[in-house]
């Protein structure tokens, strides 16, 4: 039995290591020196780690503005992300109002449209409106989050009625029972939804790239591929740039990794 | 309840429902609908500068569209990146989840963790890592097959090593994902059943077969619909790793839809592309949906 043990856990070690090797390298190759990763064997390890290639990085290419920028969208898609789809998700799952049910029918089945198949005339809207190009046009499609809505709605239906009726009876209003009552027992699925808009806003890589042309604007990824298009061969100076891209989100999920797992069941089995 | 009350509750239910519905028909249900209409016009770089230069075209685009011998590649590529990649994701996805299901795994957590770091990395940025790990003279990927006497394989740079090339990052990137769900779907796999049917001599495929499966058969069809609808999504892959070459071989379908009205501002036949995507995803989602209710899955 112990060996059996040790087998399974030997595998799922190996397995493990595999499936992170390709970010321990990145990790590696950032601090190598111009050149030394382009060796056969490739060396695994620096053999002069050194931070050049984040001093490059930071001075010559002004990554640091390309991260304030991915920060500060990222931070407003949440903090709006928030603002619209949480007193949405608990009308949907509390309050009784005329038509709701048929709504939300409709936006369940909204779910499977992809929001690529709208791009093109999303851009000429926000051309319109005079929001192209500009930082307000990155976080646009943040505000229409069906999944939030949803997400927010599940973990409601578990708030019980008699507790909102007893509250109505005090005297309170409805906005006064949102904010008071229903906001603190939701706070596990708010951090679970703020992480989920942050990290898919921060990953993003299409909408950016189409909205956003000047340069001074561009968001990590969209710089980064910018980047990788016209510096193909310096290897360590590009794993760089992945490190500073991934990094911040890497963190931030293995420090809250317990709301994201398990926000993700709650949205997956949706059916 | 009083009568006011009740009517104060259903202003409010609204008044908290509407500014995202009004968010969500704004920049999701209007262009969207708004994609087929686009379809039907010229809309170009002169509309774009001059709205009087739009014309009502009919079914003039997807016309063009059926002769571009462009447009077949891409639409057979992205078939082909479904028809290999979904079985390769999900095969991957439940193996990983198998594993860290096993009664017999110590430290589970850690290893689940591990295996889902991927998913929440930056694509671009991964993509950009894969590109120097696939690399024919120095990838890690290349030297670690030729301890094993495998030769260099030119994986971004042939037409045919191409394709793996990505899904072999597709599937890294997103095998976490799915294993999370199908591990809560193991979980509720009864342990005596598997048990039982090894104390009867089934071996670990029989078993795999006749009493995993069948028990977890509504989630691998929930995780084949999540991940066609992905792979028929595929676009940061190809343009960060091979612009969609070599010789085409990974223009994907949003890839050209991109180039289509991003690069040569063709907006018109761009929103028809676009419109055709999804009659694809819902067709082949359908047509899933069929199969698993005639098989009893769900």
């Amino acid at each position: 039995m112990s060996m059996r043990r040790w087998s399974v856990t030997l595998l799922a070690a190996f397995v493990a290591l595999l499936t992170i090797a390709p970010l321990l390298w990145m990790l590696s190759v950032s601090f190598m020196a111009r050149g030394e990763a382009s060796q056969f064997p490739p060396p695994l390890l620096p053999s002069d780690p050194s931070l050049e290639n984040y001093r490059t990085l930071f001075g010559t290419f002004g990554i640091g503005r390309f991260l304030a920028n991915s920060l500060l969208v990222s931070t407003l898609s949440t903090l709006l992300a928030l603002l619209f789809t949480v007193p949405a998700g608990y009308a949907f799952a509390k309050l009784r109002f005329k038509g709701r049910d048929a709504t939300f029918r409709m936006l369940v089945a909204a779910l499977v449209v992809p929001g690529q198949i709208g791009m093109l005339p999303l851009f000429l809207e926000l051309k319109a409106m005079g929001l192209v190009n500009s930082y307000a046009g990155a976080l646009v499609p943040w505000l229409a989050g069906i999944f939030g809505i949803f997400l927010v709605r599940q973990y409601c239906l578990s708030i019980p009625d008699e507790m909102l009726e007893a509250a109505r009876i005090d005297g309170a209003s409805e906005a006064q029972i949102l904010r008071r009552i229903v906001l603190p027992i939701l706070t596990p699925i708010l951090v679970t939804l703020a992480l989920f808009v942050f990290l898919g806003s921060w990953n993003d890589f299409m909408w950016p790239l189409i909205i956003l042309a000047d340069q001074n604007l561009y968001t990590l990824p969209v710089a980064l591929a910018a980047m990788s298009r016209e510096h193909v061969q310096d290897n360590e100076l590009m794993m760089a740039g992945a490190v500073v891209t991934t990094l911040p989100v890497l963190i931030l999920f293995l420090a809250l990794q317990r709301f994201y797992l398990s926000g993700l069941l709650t949205g997956s089995v949706k059916g | 309840m009083s009568a006011a009350g009740r009517s104060g509750e259903a202003r409010a239910g609204w008044t908290m429902a509407s500014p995202a519905l009004a968010a969500i028909i704004v920049f999701f249900v209007v262009p969207a609908i708004a994609s087929l209409f686009l379809s039907f016009t010229d809309f170009d770089i002169y509309a774009l500068a001059n709205l009087d230069n739009l014309r009502f075209v009919g079914f003039q685009n997807y016309a063009r569209l059926v002769e571009n011998p462009l447009f077949w590649k891409a639409m057979t590529n992205t078939l082909l990146f479904v028809a290999v990649g979904t079985p390769f994701v999900v095969a991957l996805s439940l193996f990983a989840a198998m594993l860290v299901n096993s009664r017999w795994l110590k430290w589970r957590p850690v290893w689940r963790v591990a295996l889902f770091a991927p998913y929440v990395t930056t694509l671009v940025a991964t993509a950009v890592v894969w590109r120097y790990l696939l690399h024919t003279r120095y990838g890690l990927v290349n030297y670690l097959l030729s301890l094993v006497g495998i030769g260099p394989v030119d994986w971004l740079g042939s037409p045919s090593a191409s394709l793996p090339a990505i899904l072999i990052f597709v599937g890294w990137k997103t095998f976490g994902y799915n294993m999370i769900i199908f591990l809560a779907a193991l979980q509720t796999v009864p342990r005596e059943l598997d048990e039982a049917a090894r104390i009867d001599g089934a071996g670990w495929f029989t078993r795999l077969r006749h009493v995993t499966l069948p028990a977890i058969a509504p989630t691998v069809l929930l995780v084949s619909v999540l991940t066609v609808a992905a792979m028929f999504q595929l676009f940061a892959e190809p343009y960060v790793m091979t612009q969609g070459g070599p010789a085409q071989s990974t223009v994907t379908i949003l890839y050209f839809m991109y180039e289509e009205g991003f690069k040569w501002w063709n907006l018109g036949s761009g929103a028809a592309v676009a419109f055709l995507l999804f009659l694809c995803i819902l067709a082949v989602t359908l047509v899933q949906l069929r199969l698993a209710k005639r098989s009893g899955a769900i």
